[in-house]
């Protein structure tokens, strides 16, 4: 994988390719999870972020491992994104002591501190309140960082959601609201529990914008402005992408719905067209453009799926995590 | 040594500590005047980068302070009230009480939560709860009790410079009673119980508010010729079981008292535990004086004969001297 370069003003530069790369990471990633899921391999379920892939990249690029992002239960696209190593992911997602979390955590609570990735969160809204708290330290710290809230359009109906806004824009704080909105909250569409539109609500607080989520350059731009003000002591920003969320609430989900549905597969496989899904989107520029030839994108693909293979069995050669670990990190060291 | 209210004490410790550290930063509703007293003057003398009036919006309150301490620094977060912690429940008992473990120790969360708790100020449901029992089955948080003055400058010193979310939870609106403090450095050690007063016939744990009710009773009892030991066993997580088995160990009885409601109060887990690991040395029923299971009345009468006071401490503890297991 490529690693990111920092120009003087702290901002990542990353190519087209690099963008391209880390989200085909995603993506064969997570397909390999729908297996895994589905052979049992996983003591537990999991959240998948197909078709969403160029919300987390395009909006990581423009951010360095010294900022904060707080994700959600969908977060295995924000951890990559944001740098996390797909080795220690993998294992945590099979519950081994060589994962992220030493088993601890699982699928839904991806963390590593180190890469200012706060952890994706089983709390749908949980991560509002924690960038905020996040951004205010970075304020005080005045080194320029800044804290990225990714979220969905269901979370945006937690009362949290204004009152972080309230907050970050009261106390001019270096937080960017970054909505995902894939329709769905969990298994309702969002339109029948909403009133009014999400990013009238953000207008009210702070500057507001909704872009094509998956345009991947579109989220950059719009990630970048909103991430440049937020260093420059500008306060707040939101930037809503537009996206759509392929797969169900979760990997087996069909177990739950007892033959039920609550959206139109018609409008998934829509989605999924080229002129759609991010991932040809970004290839056809790349081709168009001269950037890379077919060749190029085959190898690419290649070396991704060898990338996600060996992460694989990297989880399945680990050992276990250690049944006697819980009590003793339950508690930190007194004084 | 000094002779100063709780509250005072609490605030000359953070005092000392917001000098000591300078990443240690204090937020919450209406801290900057001080309306519960142990804050009080330090915006005049840290500004506002260090100490903070928030808005009122307590489920963000607390997870702000999750994110603050994931960033590196040191968070004092005043609740005010510890009824508030139920409208602040989300970050306290999924965020705060779970990532270190969730995170498999990589998150270390240095948060103070400062909250008053406890009834008899005519203060009506809302704002007359002690919450420590649903604070103590959340799983990674502690919580201390302080009773003196000396060790609510030691407690509150110990919790800040930790690494655990920890809740220091004062008695509200009274400011606590008056007592000396040591001067300089103090800290009392998480997990340590304080034998107030030692006794030969029955042990009276006592936790918090409980604490001088308790000792009028004891004296009371002493003149009836009934010798009783005291332990405020200072915090609730941890808990000192092994001072308290080994009084009950020399005594034979336990009556715990709390402010907690009956149901799944303090007072139950520390019966639970003496019952559990110290049934063989049990000469009696073990009796816990606790709130009954309703709210708190507004009218002071109606509030006053719910709240354990010495007689029905008293009379508990009677009433295990006359029982006898066989």
């Amino acid at each position: 994988m490529a690693t990111p370069d920092t120009d003087v003003r702290g901002h990542v530069t990353v190519t087209d390719v690099d963008l391209y790369t880390r989200m085909l990471l995603i993506r064969r990633a997570e397909e390999r999870l729908i297996v895994a899921c589905a052979d049992g391999s996983l003591p537990g379920g999991v959240h998948l972020y197909i078709g969403e892939e160029a919300v987390a990249v395009g909006a990581c690029a423009v951010m360095t491992d010294r900022d904060y992002v707080t994700s959600t239960h969908r977060g295995h696209g924000h951890f990559l994104a944001k740098g996390g190593d797909i080795d220690a992911m993998f294992a945590e997602i099979w519950g081994k002591a060589t994962g992220i979390c030493k088993g601890m955590g699982g699928s839904m609570h991806v963390a590593d501190v180190s890469k200012g990735i706060l952890g994706a969160n089983g709390i749908v809204g949980a991560g509002f309140a924690i960038a905020t708290g996040a951004a205010w330290g970075a304020k005080l710290a005045g080194e320029g960082r800044v804290a990225t809230c990714f979220f969905g359009d269901g979370a945006a109906n937690q009362g949290s959601f204004s009152e972080s806004m309230n907050v970050s824009a009261a106390w001019e704080l270096p937080t960017i609201f970054v909505c995902e909105n894939n329709g769905v909250s969990e298994f309702t569409v969002t339109s029948t529990v909403t009133g009014g539109t999400l990013v009238d609500r953000a207008r009210a607080f702070m500057p507001a914008t909704v872009v094509d989520g998956n345009d991947v350059h579109a989220v950059r731009d719009a990630v970048g402005a909103a991430v440049e003000r937020a260093r420059a002591g500008g306060g707040p920003s939101y930037v809503e992408a537009t996206t759509f969320r392929i797969r169900g609430h979760l990997e087996a989900e069909q177990h739950m719905l007892g033959g039920g549905t609550y959206r139109s597969e018609d409008d998934v496989t829509a989605w999924q067209a080229d002129d759609k899904d991010p991932l040809p989107r970004l290839a056809a520029r790349l081709l168009a453009d001269g950037t890379c030839e077919r060749a190029a994108l085959d190898r690419i693909d290649a070396e991704v799926r060898a990338r996600v293979e060996a992460a694989v069995a990297y989880a399945e050669a680990s050992p276990p995590a250690d049944p006697d670990l819980a009590p003793q990190i339950m508690f930190g060291p007194t004084a | 040594m000094a002779r100063t209210r709780l509250i005072t004490a609490v605030n000359e410790a953070l005092v000392a500590e917001m000098e000591r550290d300078p990443t240690l930063i204090v937020f919450g509703e209406d801290v900057e005047l001080a309306i519960m007293g142990d804050t009080r003057g330090l915006v005049e003398r840290f500004g506002r980068d260090r100490i903070r009036n928030s808005p009122i919006c307590e489920q963000t309150l607390t997870g702000m302070a999750v994110g603050l301490a994931s960033a590196g620094f040191r968070v004092v977060l005043h609740l005010m009230f510890n009824n508030f912690i139920y409208t602040g429940m989300d970050a306290i008992g999924n965020q705060m009480a779970k990532l270190r473990l969730m995170t498999g120790g990589q998150m270390e969360l240095p948060i103070t939560v400062i909250a008053g708790y406890g009834g008899g100020n005519g203060n009506a449901a809302q704002h007359s709860d002690t919450a420590y029992p649903a604070l103590m089955n959340l799983g990674g948080i502690q919580v201390a009790v302080p009773t003196s003055s000396a060790d609510a400058k030691g407690l509150f010193t110990t919790a800040v410079r930790g690494r655990t979310p920890t809740f220091f939870l004062e008695p509200a609106g009274r400011g606590g009673d008056m007592g000396e403090v040591p001067d300089g450095e103090h800290l009392v050690p998480f997990g340590k119980a304080n034998v107030l007063r030692t006794g030969t016939d029955v042990t009276l744990v006592a936790i918090g508010t409980m604490v001088r009710p308790t000792l009028t009773a004891a004296t009371a009892l002493a003149g009836e010729g009934v010798s009783a030991e005291v332990i405020d066993p200072r915090t609730l997580v941890p808990f000192d079981e092994d001072t308290v088995l080994a009084s009950v160990a020399r005594t034979g009885r336990l009556v715990v008292v709390d402010e907690a409601r009956d149901r799944c109060s303090a007072a139950s887990q520390i019966a639970a535990v003496v019952a559990d690991r110290g049934f063989a040395t049990l000469r009696a029923p073990v009796r816990r004086v606790t709130v009954p299971d309703v709210a708190l009345p507004y009218a002071r009468n109606a509030e006053a004969v719910l709240i354990p006071g010495p007689e029905r401490i008293a009379a508990a503890v009677r009433s295990v001297m006359e029982r006898q297991l066989a």
